[in-house]
């Protein structure tokens, strides 16, 4: 599935949008990872716990669980929801 | 006592006690001499012996910063830097170090606002970065009460025996290790899943306003199994057998009124170095004043109280003489009332004591003479090893300031950088 990298990731994917397999948030997460080594945990600590400011799309609608499934068609989306100075 | 209240409290305490409003008084006899110039008996027998000689070679100022790294290449003289930077702009950085052993690879902990914490590792000085493999992470607890690193925000090169051993100090308070030069890092100690040690890390609250941390690791040059660190909040602690088990350090530092001064949850070092020419002597600017241990002894002694008493002895740095035990530096901060951490009264300045803290000598020539309200943190200050020796610290407002002469004369080489964390004047080969 198509995945969207938000622009402090690109340092790993030099491209914004990236193919990405998985049949849930986590396992498209975790092919990441084996495709860009380090990016999960700049993403997602060593709790499996979101990070505070870095959001998950699929599709359009927001979604705060790992083990959400996904289709093929799904396309997710990571934000970063940029705060402070 | 609810952590929240703890912290109140503690605050309160800092506003109102005479202790931590830092009114330190000399005594007679270390006035006298300071007036005097004389060394009291039994000053300096621990110093000069065994001291390696005066660097020659080139320095280099890592400088880590709030946006980013800077590395400042020094000439022969010292006297002009050229700048290498920004890497990782947008990036915390807290600590930017050299390997002194092979004099080649830079480790930087990093982290953006944004993400997760990172190490990131050079081994041609910042030409090219890599990323550790596995950064400093606490062990995942199925229950989820496991705590999650927010950014490693020390690192100290291991034992000259062990090369391509590195430990770090992270925050929330954790202890970490890495066996390959920095590119995989995994748990030091137990202390960093152990019930009473958890208790007295606190909570992100009781810690510092960028959060708690483990800092000052020291590994003893003489024995790479001999290892301290440092707790903000926490305490000092030491451990003998490579950090299988530690014990507490902390007879003799005060704490903020009112509160138990041998319970470590209240004991906040805020930096503490040890003397390479004498590795039995230990210093520490701590949250409520400036302290010496010299070993065997387990308690330390508050030298601060030696200070000005209009200038105290509150501050983050220490600095120590690298052939010299008996001299180091503090650059005090302003902890009265609500604790502004500033220079005292507008007016920066180091202080140095050439008598392991028995007299203070202001060194502030180059310096504004007023109106100047610098936050020097603690990471933030550091010396080379020439002779004589050069002394640089960077401020919060992003200036760094070098010395050329034991901090008799200062200069501001750097202006116009984000706000400076940390400072390492590193030695080329």
């Amino acid at each position: 599935m198509r995945v969207l990298i938000p622009s402090p990731l690109r340092s790993y994917t030099r491209q914004a949008w990236v193919q990405a397999r998985g049949a849930t948030v986590g396992e498209v997460l975790a092919d990441l990872e084996r495709q860009y080594p380090g990016i999960r945990f700049r993403m997602i600590d060593e709790q499996e716990r979101m990070r505070r400011h870095v959001r998950f799309f699929v599709n359009d609608r927001q979604t705060f669980d790992l083990a959400q499934p996904l289709a093929e068609t799904d396309e997710l989306l990571i934000v970063q929801a940029l705060s402070g100075g | 006592m609810t952590t929240k209240n703890i912290k109140a409290a503690k605050t309160a305490a800092r506003s109102a006690s005479p202790k931590a409003s830092n009114r330190g008084k000399a005594p007679a006899a270390a006035r006298a001499r300071a007036a005097t110039g004389t060394k009291p008996a039994g000053a300096g027998r621990h110093t000069r012996r065994a001291a390696r000689a005066p660097a020659a070679g080139r320095v280099v100022l890592l400088v880590a910063t709030r946006k980013g790294a800077w590395l400042f290449h020094g000439d022969a003289a010292r006297r002009n830097w050229r700048a290498d930077g920004p890497h990782f702009l947008g990036h915390i950085v807290h600590h930017l170090v050299l390997d002194p052993r092979n004099g080649r690879t830079l480790l930087a902990a990093a982290k953006t606002g944004h993400l997760g914490p990172t190490v990131f590792r050079s081994t041609d000085f910042g030409k090219t970065w890599k990323e550790a493999k596995q950064p400093p992470a606490f062990t995942r607890k199925a229950d989820g009460s496991g705590r999650s690193v927010d950014h490693t925000f020390w690192l100290t090169p291991g034992h000259a025996s062990q090369p391509g051993v590195w430990y770090a100090g992270t925050s929330p308070q954790g202890l970490f290790r890495s066996d390959d030069d920095g590119l995989t890092w995994t748990g030091a100690s137990p202390i960093n899943d152990d019930p009473q040690y958890i208790a007295w890390m606190g909570t992100v609250q009781d810690g510092t306003p960028n959060g708690p941390k483990l800092h000052s690791i020291i590994v003893d040059p003489r024995d790479p199994q001999h290892i301290y660190f440092g707790m903000s909040g926490g305490g000092v602690h030491e451990s003998t057998d490579g950090g299988r088990t530690f014990r507490t350090l902390i007879d003799g530092l005060e704490v903020v009124e009112g509160f138990p001064a041998g319970d470590p949850t209240f004991s906040d070092p805020h930096c503490i170095r040890l003397c390479p020419s004498n590795p039995d002597r230990l210093y520490q600017q701590n949250h409520c004043g400036i302290y010496r241990l010299d070993r065997p002894s387990t308690t330390w002694t508050r030298i601060g109280r030696a200070m000005p008493k209009k200038v105290g002895d509150i501050g983050f740095n220490m600095t120590v003489h690298p052939r010299d035990a008996d001299t180091c530096w503090v650059l005090p901060m302003d902890g009265q009332t609500v604790w502004p951490r500033t220079s005292p009264d507008g007016k920066p300045a180091v202080y140095v004591t050439r008598n392991g803290g028995r007299t203070w000598q202001r060194q502030d020539n180059g310096f504004p003479a007023q109106q100047a309200w610098w936050t020097v943190k603690r990471q933030a200050m550091s010396a080379d090893a020439h002779d004589p020796l050069g002394l640089y610290f960077g401020t919060s407002q992003g200036e760094l300031w070098a010395s050329r002469d034991e901090g008799a004369k200062w200069r501001c080489i750097v202006r116009h950088l984000p706000e400076i964390y940390a400072v390492e004047a590193a030695e080329l080969r």
